[in-house]
C-alpha cells in the first residue's frame, strides 16, 4: 500500500497490527506514533490508521477526541505542555502558566504565528516531588519559576534560529 | 440451560440459566426501566436506571449487566431504588431542555415518562443549560445535541444491528456527544433504526419532524407497500381536509415480521401517499385528444362500454390486461377472474421480478422458508441478490441470527455484496456462473470444480445439519430446478425465492399469467375454477405482457385494461405503439402509462385499502386500511364497477349478498349479543359472514381459501394481524421450467422502487443529496 509514513515508520505499524490478538488493539500506539512523525493527526493519516487496524475513520476520530494527548491541528516545533494539578497549582503552575501566555503571546492550545511554540494546559504529568513542571515535547522541566521558564523558551528558540542557520 | 430460581419482588421466577436479571424480570410481567439497555445490542451499563437491590450483594446493582443466580433475592421497586433513579434523572434534566411542548417525542418520550414516574421535578442544578442548535446530518436524520442523554442505543444499532457504523461517540465523561461519520453529516443508509430507538427525541425525523403530536394520530398497523418483505409499518394517520393523511411511519409496537427493523422505504416512503398531484377524478380523453376530467358515471359507462363491443367484436383475444405488484390479492384474484370470465380472455400479466411459477413448480411440496425462519436459523445459504439493498428486511434477520445466535451464512454471488461481511465463506462468481455453481455443489462436473475456495465452501456447505437456502432471480426455470433438486439432498432444507414488490408474489399466486390460473393451476385443470366462477374459461394461453405490446404494434390489441402498472416506462415501449389502442389505466398518478391512456380512473394505494398480501417468502398478511384521500377508489371497487358498466353479473364476479340483501347483523346472536368480537367468531364457525357489498374484498378472499389450498391459513389468525405462512399446496404445473423466461428484476436500491419510488420526496431527496451532480442534470 501506499503509505504517509516513512519507510521505518510503516515497517514498524506492518509489525505492529500483528502482535495484539486483534488488530484494532494497535490503534492508540498507532496514532501516537503517527502524531510523534507527523505532527498531528492528518485527515490522511486518519485515514491511512484507519485501513490498517481495520476499522472506520469515524472510529479513529472518536478514539483520538477521547485522549487530550492526541490532537488533529499541528502544533509548533515546541509544544509546550504545563501542568496545573494539584501539585503544580500548589507551587505556582498557574502563574508559569499564565507567563507563558504572556510570553509567548498566545492563549492556551495556541500556536505562535512563527509556528515554533504551541501552548496547552495539562492534567498531572507525573512530576509531583518537582512542582511546578512542563513537558516541552517529551523532555521535562521541573522546579519551574517565570524566570526559569524563560530560560527554558530561550534555549528552545535558540536552538531552532541555529537549526535554521544551518 | 438449566432453569434456575430465583425470587424478585416476593415472586418465585423460573428462568434459563445465563438470562439477564432484566429480561428475566420483563418476560414475567415486572418492568424494570432502562435507557441504555436494548434487546438484542450489547450490553452498556451507561444510565443507571435499572438498578435494583440484590440480596447479600453491596450497593444497587445493574438489572442489566446481571445474569440470574440460584436463590437470588431481588427487589426491584423499594424507597431506595426510587430515590437512586430519581437522581439519576436528575442528572439527565441537568442540560435536558425541557422543550417538551415542542419536541417530536413528547408524549412518546421515555425520558419524559421515567420523570412522571419517579417525580424529579426539582433539581439542585443551578448552572445554564448549554444549549446548542439542531443539526441536520441528512434528509431524514436530525441532531438536537442537547436533549441527547448518551444512551448509545443508536450507536450500537447502526453498528451492530445495520452493520453500517455510521455514528460513533467523541470526546469523553459529561462532554461526550454522538458523532456521524462524515463530520457534519451522515452517509450511511437512511433507515432510521437510530431516530426509532432513540428514548428521547434527540434524533428526529426530516419526514415527522414538528408535523404534530403522538396522541393526534390514529395508528393503523399494515404492511409496507414497496419491497417483498412485507414488513409491518404503522402508519400515523390524521385527519385532513380532503381525507386521512399519513404523517409518519414507524416501527411501533415491533410486533411484525420484521422485528425490530424497518428501513427508509418502510418508515419515510409513504409521502407519495399525500402529494398534491394525486389523480382524483377520473380522465376521459376527448375528441380534442386531451385527457379531461369527466364524471365517474361518464368515465365507467364510456370504458365499459367501448370494452364491451371490443369484447363482442372482436371477441377476448383481442382484449390485453396488465395487472400489479402492488393490489393486494383479491384485487389480483378479481382482476384476473374479470378478465377471463368478463373479458373472456387469458391476454393477462404482470411485470414478473422472479420466477414463481418455476419455484412452485420445483419444490412440489417441499418446505418453502419463512421470513420468521431466518431468525432462528442455524445456517444459510444466501445465492445471488442483495439483500441490503432489495431486501432490507431479510438482511437485518440474517445479520441479527449472524450476530446473536452465531449462524453461519453462506454467500455465493457476482458482485461483493455487503452481506459477505457477515459470511462463514463466500465464492465470487461469474453472473452466468449460478447454474454451473449448483453443478458443482450437487457433485457433478462443473467449471469451478478446480478452485479451492469452492471446495472449501461446498465441503463446510454439506456438513450443515438444516440450511436455509435463499436465491435471487439470477435463478430461473431450471435453474431453480436443479437448486431445489441439489437442496433436497441436503437434510432440514427450506427455500426462498426473492422476487421484488410487496406482493409480487400474490400476483403469481393469484394468476395474474397468461398460462396459469390462481395457485399455478393450469389452463387444463380449470375445471374448478369454471364451476366455481359459472362461466366457461377461455382454454388456450393467451399473450404474455412484451406479446400484448407486439400484438399493438401489428394493430390486433384493440383493448387494454392496465391496473396500478406502468409498463410503458418499465418496458420502455415506444409510446406510438398503443395509439390504435383502447387503453384503460387505473394509477394514483399520471404515469407514462396513464398519459396515454383513453380513460384514466384514479385508484387508492395499499395505504387505503384492506386486503391480504403475500410476500416472497409466502407470508400471507392482513391489510388495514389506514389513509384516505377524497376522489379516490380502491382497485377493486373499481374492476368491479367496471364489470358492472360491461353489464356483466356482478354477483357472480364477487359473492355478496347471495342470499338477499339481508345479513345477520347482530339479531341473531342472542347468547353472542353485544359481543361483536365473539360474534365475528360465531359467524365464522357457521361459515357465514355479512356480506353485503360488491366491494367486500373477503369475500373474495373466501374464495381464494377455497379454490386455491395454500392459501388456506386460519382465518381468525390472519384476521387478528398475525402473518400466516402458506401451505405448501400450490398446484403443481407440468411444464413450469420451459416457460418463456420473462423475468425483469426491479434492480431497485435502498432508495428507489419502480415507478412508485419517483413519487416519493423522502427517496428522491436522500438520492438528490447522495448524487448533486447526476441529479441536477436530471
Amino acid at each position: 500500500m501506499t503509505t504517509l509514513f516513512s519507510p521505518a515508520l510503516a515497517a514498524r505499524f506492518d509489525k505492529l497490527v500483528t502482535l495484539y490478538p486483534i488488530k484494532r488493539s494497535a490503534l492508540v500506539p498507532m496514532l501516537l506514533y503517527a502524531q510523534d512523525e507527523v505532527g498531528y493527526l492528518s485527515d490522511p493519516v486518519i485515514a491511512e490508521i484507519a485501513e490498517r487496524v481495520g476499522v472506520t475513520e469515524l472510529e479513529v476520530r472518536n478514539v483520538i477526541s477521547y485522549y487530550s494527548l492526541l490532537r488533529t491541528k499541528p502544533a509548533g516545533k515546541y509544544h509546550v505542555q504545563v501542568c496545573t494539578n494539584i501539585s503544580c497549582m500548589l507551587r505556582g503552575g498557574n502563574e508559569i502558566l499564565d507567563h507563558c501566555k504572556k510570553k509567548l503571546g498566545i492563549p492556551n492550545k495556541g500556536t505562535t504565528a512563527d509556528g515554533l511554540f504551541s501552548l496547552e494546559e495539562v492534567e498531572c504529568i507525573g512530576a509531583c516531588s518537582w512542582a511546578p513542571a512542563a513537558q516541552v515535547n517529551y523532555d521535562f522541566h521541573e522546579n519551574l519559576t517565570p524566570e526559569s521558564i524563560d530560560k527554558v523558551l530561550g534555549e528552545y528558540r535558540a536552538k531552532a534560529e541555529k537549526g535554521a542557520a544551518k | 440451560m438449566a432453569d434456575v430460581t430465583l425470587t424478585v419482588d416476593g415472586k418465585k421466577l423460573s428462568t434459563p440459566a445465563g438470562t439477564l436479571l432484566i429480561e428475566a424480570c420483563r418476560s414475567h410481567g415486572i418492568e424494570v426501566p432502562a435507557f441504555c439497555y436494548y434487546p438484542g445490542l450489547s450490553l452498556q451499563a451507561a444510565c443507571r436506571m435499572c438498578v435494583v437491590r440484590i440480596e447479600k450483594m453491596p450497593k444497587l446493582q445493574t438489572a442489566c449487566t446481571t445474569t440470574v443466580a440460584e436463590g437470588m433475592i431481588v427487589a426491584t421497586e423499594s424507597p431506595e431504588i426510587a430515590q437512586a433513579r430519581k437522581a439519576t434523572i436528575e442528572m439527565l434534566l441537568g442540560n435536558h431542555p425541557l422543550d417538551c411542548p415542542v419536541c417530536d417525542a413528547g408524549g412518546e418520550c421515555e425520558l419524559q415518562d421515567m420523570t412522571f414516574k419517579y417525580g424529579a421535578h426539582e433539581s439542585k442544578f443551578v448552572e445554564i443549560k448549554q444549549h446548542r442548535d439542531e443539526q441536520q446530518w441528512s434528509p431524514v436524520v436530525f441532531f438536537d445535541r442537547p436533549r441527547c442523554i448518551l444512551c448509545y442505543r443508536c450507536v450500537r444499532v447502526c453498528g451492530e444491528g445495520m452493520d453500517v457504523w455510521a455514528l460513533g461517540v467523541q470526546n469523553r465523561g459529561a462532554g461526550s456527544v454522538i458523532a456521524p461519520n462524515r463530520q457534519d453529516h451522515l452517509d450511511c443508509e437512511e433507515c432510521g433504526m437510530c431516530i426509532d430507538i432513540c428514548p428521547v427525541g434527540a434524533l428526529t425525523s426530516g419526514a415527522y419532524r414538528y408535523k404534530t403530536r403522538p396522541w393526534e394520530m390514529s395508528h393503523v398497523g399494515t404492511v409496507c407497500t414497496h419491497c417483498g418483505d412485507g414488513c409491518k409499518t404503522t402508519l400515523g394517520v390524521r385527519r385532513s381536509n380532503d381525507g386521512m393523511d399519513i404523517v409518519r411511519g414507524d416501527n411501533r409496537d415491533k410486533s411484525g415480521i420484521n422485528g425490530d427493523f424497518l428501513c427508509i422505504k418502510g418508515r419515510y416512503a409513504f409521502d407519495f401517499a399525500n402529494r398534491e398531484d394525486r389523480l382524483t377524478q377520473p380522465l376521459v380523453r376527448k375528441a380534442n385528444g386531451q385527457l379531461e376530467p369527466a364524471s365517474w358515471d361518464q368515465a365507467m359507462d364510456f370504458a365499459g362500454q367501448r370494452l364491451r363491443e371490443i369484447r363482442d367484436s372482436k371477441g377476448g383475444s383481442a382484449i390485453g390486461v396488465i395487472g400489479s405488484n402492488r393490489t393486494t390479492n383479491e384485487e389480483a384474484y378479481l382482476l384476473q377472474k374479470f378478465a377471463r370470465t368478463v373479458l373472456a380472455t387469458n391476454n393477462i400479466d404482470h411485470h414478473r421480478t422472479a420466477d414463481y411459477p418455476a419455484f412452485a413448480a420445483a419444490l412440489n411440496g417441499k418446505v418453502e422458508a419463512s421470513l420468521r425462519d431466518f431468525a432462528g436459523a442455524k445456517a444459510i445459504l444466501l445465492l445471488g441478490n442483495d439483500p441490503t439493498e432489495q431486501h432490507p428486511g431479510l438482511a437485518w434477520q440474517i445479520r441479527t441470527s449472524v450476530r446473536l445466535q452465531g449462524a453461519r451464512l453462506y454467500v455465493a454471488n457476482h458482485r461483493p455484496i455487503k452481506l459477505r461481511r457477515q459470511a462463514t465463506a463466500s465464492v465470487e462468481i461469474p453472473e452466468d456462473g449460478y447454474p454451473s455453481l449448483i453443478a458443482f455443489l450437487a457433485g457433478k462436473p462443473a467449471a469451478v470444480a478446480g478452485d479451492q475456495n469452492a471446495a472449501a465452501f461446498r465441503e463446510a456447505l454439506l456438513k450443515e445439519e438444516s440450511l436455509l437456502i435463499v436465491f435471487g432471480s439470477e435463478f430461473r426455470g431450471r435453474d431453480i430446478e436443479a437448486l431445489v433438486q441439489f437442496g433436497s439432498t441436503l437434510p432440514n432444507v427450506k427455500f426462498a425465492c426473492l422476487g421484488d414488490y410487496a406482493n409480487s408474489r400474490g400476483a403469481a399466486d393469484m394468476g395474474l399469467h397468461p398460462d396459469l390460473l390462481p395457485g399455478y393451476a393450469p389452463l387444463s385443470a380449470s375445471g374448478p375454477f369454471a364451476a366455481a366462477w359459472g362461466a366457461a374459461l377461455p382454454a388456450q394461453p393467451g399473450l404474455d405482457l412484451p406479446q400484448m405490446f407486439d400484438a399493438a404494434e401489428r394493430g390486433d390489441l384493440a383493448a387494454l385494461y392496465v391496473v396500478g402498472a406502468n409498463p410503458v416506462a418499465r418496458y420502455h415501449a415506444n409510446p406510438s405503439i398503443l395509439r390504435n389502442t383502447f387503453l384503460v389505466v387505473q394509477d394514483m398518478f399520471l404515469t407514462e402509462t396513464a398519459r396515454l391512456a383513453d380513460v384514466v380512473f384514479p385508484a387508492a394505494n395499499l395505504y387505503e385499502k384492506a386486503g391480504t398480501v403475500t410476500n416472497t417468502f409466502g407470508d400471507l398478511q392482513l391489510v388495514k386500511k389506514a389513509a384516505d384521500r377524497a376522489g379516490v377508489r380502491p382497485d377493486f371497487e373499481l374492476i368491479v364497477r367496471l364489470a358492472a358498466a360491461m353489464r356483466a353479473d356482478i354477483k357472480r364476479l364477487v359473492s355478496f349478498g347471495q342470499r338477499g340483501v339481508q345479513a345477520d347483523f347482530g339479531q341473531a346472536r342472542g347468547a353472542q349479543s353485544g359481543e361483536a368480537d365473539r360474534h365475528g367468531v360465531w359467524l365464522s364457525a357457521q361459515h357465514q359472514e355479512p356480506r353485503l357489498s360488491p366491494f367486500e374484498p373477503f369475500a373474495i378472499l373466501d374464495e381464494i381459501q377455497r379454490l386455491v389450498p395454500a392459501y388456506n391459513v386460519p382465518r381468525l389468525d390472519l384476521l387478528a394481524g398475525n402473518d400466516q405462512h402458506l401451505r405448501p399446496a400450490l398446484v403443481q404445473i407440468a411444464n413450469a421450467a420451459s416457460r418463456r423466461n420473462l423475468v425483469t428484476p426491479s434492480n431497485d436500491t435502498l432508495f428507489t422502487s419502480g415507478s412508485l419510488g419517483s413519487y416519493s420526496s423522502t427517496l428522491r431527496s436522500v438520492l438528490e443529496a447522495r448524487q448533486p451532480v447526476e441529479t441536477a442534470a436530471d
